[in-house]
């Protein structure tokens, strides 16, 4: 199992957290990797940035500790939505990277694949920006005074307010319900946990406490204006999540097991309504040269065909 | 767990104070919490002013270096225990103008980035048909050390001749240039030489060595330096003997 591949892991961990042997810490329950049966040679001579990984950003050596592990959000599949320029529908709009989802990822993104993806995509985003930008539009005066009215509400909500909610709190507590109801496993009843959460944090943000006030190099205003995306984020994926009613790539449903191409296969993308809920449309997928099909390993898989995925290799370095 | 340990911090708040201050916290210091966590645990609970750069926490954005008690340090990578009993004095790195708190100017450093090329030059670009260019696990290896450069600057907050002589195109920018000489796909030697060479290139460095004692992924800058001077002195004794061209 340590050497499967990661969300296979994460999902398995989850299981050893149900069956309460996991250990708990002060970063949240972990499993432990056990390195110590290699020796130190080894170590070094395969594995040498994992040692120092763990020497430099956690204080433990791999040749006598014990490795903690657990899973974590490290990367998000869905994004706003470009086409292969990196172009959204908002004309002038252009996103790249883990910020876009220009759909090449699926329901599953395979290891190693994110890095690539920005490469290719953030050039083709910023040549298609320049070629638009160098047109020389007009700009909407409706535009400008969108402009000048959002300045004046950060003016106002962000620089001279006063309220009672820390930002670390807030998102502290989102990220916990995040993972309680949307985590590596969702069900319908914890998704309308979450949702309910998730609704009451936003309400919370609105008396959000912003001490600095200074106009040079404002971090906690930034940190104020990202954590207000990460609940509209965060509400997106509960709401995609909840009408998703099957299991597919890393949305697993323990209420609804198995994958439904009849339903479901398709984009999910999230509207705001004028007043203010949110609205799932679907996108048709385009299938060029690997229809869906069953994930299974060994044994089970056709040999050399599109479904055969071996067991990943302990990488070297973070997962990328 | 139940350790604690006080932090020093420099404040520097330019529409209130015309110098820098500093400002004492107490944080939890148990054994695996580094200085980054030290400073986001008084950001997100003591005092949500305080201002300074981080991303990563594993040392490869290179965004979160500062001087720890004195020294250049990536606070990512830098254990709070370290210093125990404390205090632990965190300070902007030096040698760069402070915008505020413990953030510094990187303008220069970004400036004198571009003007050597730091990517693959080529003269022609073959078609992608051609398809890749192919390298060798020993043609890697030519650069690989220089190609571990982070851009974390603790290498000119460390050196004694750009604190001297801002004009100093500095220790990262030299190393960077000779991870792309080095590269059997480039094309851009001599491009990156005219600036090299110039009198605040890399004769400006007298081999302190400080640079390579603080860089926190093995680059060594200062060997970067020496090697680029010989071959430097070499094209350039070479030209003086054969003037169109060996």
């Amino acid at each position: 199992m340590e050497l499967g591949p990661r969300d296979r892991l994460s999902q398995a961990f989850v299981k050893e957290l149900e069956k309460g042997r996991t250990v708990d810490t002060p970063y949240g329950h972990v499993v432990h990797l056990d390195l110590r049966h290699l020796g130190e040679k080894k170590i070094n001579a395969k594995i040498p940035f994992v040692r120092e990984l763990c020497m430099k950003y956690q204080n433990l050596d791999p040749v006598k500790d014990l490795i903690p592990v657990r899973p974590v959000v490290h990367y998000m599949m869905g994004g706003i939505h470009t086409d292969i320029n990196g172009a959204t529908p908002l004309p002038g709009l252009y996103a790249a990277g883990e910020a876009a989802c220009v759909s090449i990822n699926g329901a599953n993104r395979l290891g190693s694949n994110s890095l690539p993806e920005l490469l290719v995509f953030g050039a083709r985003a910023g040549r298609a920006a320049a070629e638009y930008a160098s047109r020389g539009l007009a700009i909407n005066p409706r535009i400008i005074a969108q402009k000048t009215d959002e300045h004046r509400r950060l003016e106002h909500e962000l620089l001279n307010k006063k309220g009672s909610e820390r930002i670390a709190t807030l998102r502290d507590e989102m990220q916990k319900s995040m993972e309680t109801s949307s985590g590596i496993y969702r069900s319908g009843a914890s998704l309308r946990n979450g949702m309910e959460e998730i609704r009451r944090l936003q309400e919370r943000y609105v008396d959000v406490a912003i001490e600095d006030h200074s106009k040079t190099f404002n971090t906690e205003r930034v940190s104020a204006l990202e954590l207000s995306c990460m609940l509209d984020v965060a509400e997106t994926i509960v709401t995609a999540a909840t009408r998703r009613e099957e299991s597919r790539g890393a949305h697993q449903r323990i209420d609804f097991p198995a994958r439904d191409d009849k339903r479901y296969l398709a984009h999910s993308l999230v509207y705001r309504n004028a007043d203010g809920s949110a609205r799932v449309e679907y996108l048709p997928v385009t299938i060029t040269r690997w229809p869906p099909a069953e994930r299974v390993y060994g044994e089970a898989a056709p040999h050399g065909g599109p479904n055969h995925i071996t067991g990943g290799t302990l990488s070297s370095g973070a997962g990328v | 767990m139940g350790d604690r340990i006080t932090l020093q911090v420099a404040r520097y708040r330019p529409e209130q104070e015309s110098e820098a201050t500093y400002d004492e916290f107490e944080v939890p210091c148990p054994k695996d919490w580094v200085v980054l966590d030290g400073l986001n645990h008084v950001k997100d609970r003591l005092d949500g002013t305080l201002a300074y750069r981080w991303s990563c926490r594993m040392g490869i954005c290179g965004s979160c270096g500062m001087t720890v008690n004195g020294e250049p340090k990536l606070t990512c990578a830098t254990f709070l225990s370290e210093y125990a009993p404390g205090p632990v004095r965190v300070e902007p790195l030096r040698n760069f103008p402070v915008i505020r708190d413990l953030i510094v100017d990187i303008g220069d450093f970004m400036r004198k980035l571009v003007r050597v090329k730091p990517w693959i030059v080529r003269q022609v670009e073959k078609p992608l048909s051609a398809g890749e260019y192919l390298q060798t696990p020993d043609e890697l290896e030519e650069y690989k050390q220089f190609s571990m450069c982070i851009n974390c600057m603790l290498c000119y907050a460390a050196c004694p001749i750009y604190g001297l002589d801002p004009k100093f195109i500095g220790p990262a920018v030299i190393a960077l240039a000779q991870r792309y000489n080095l590269d059997n796909r480039d094309q851009g030697a001599a491009a990156r030489m005219e600036v090299l060479s110039e009198h605040e290139g890399i004769w400006g460095c007298t081999f302190v060595g400080e640079c390579t004692k603080v860089c926190p992924k093995h680059v060594d800058p200062a060997g970067a330096i020496q090697r680029y001077k010989l071959s430097a002195a070499v094209d350039s004794m070479k030209s003086f003997f054969l003037p169109r061209g060996a």
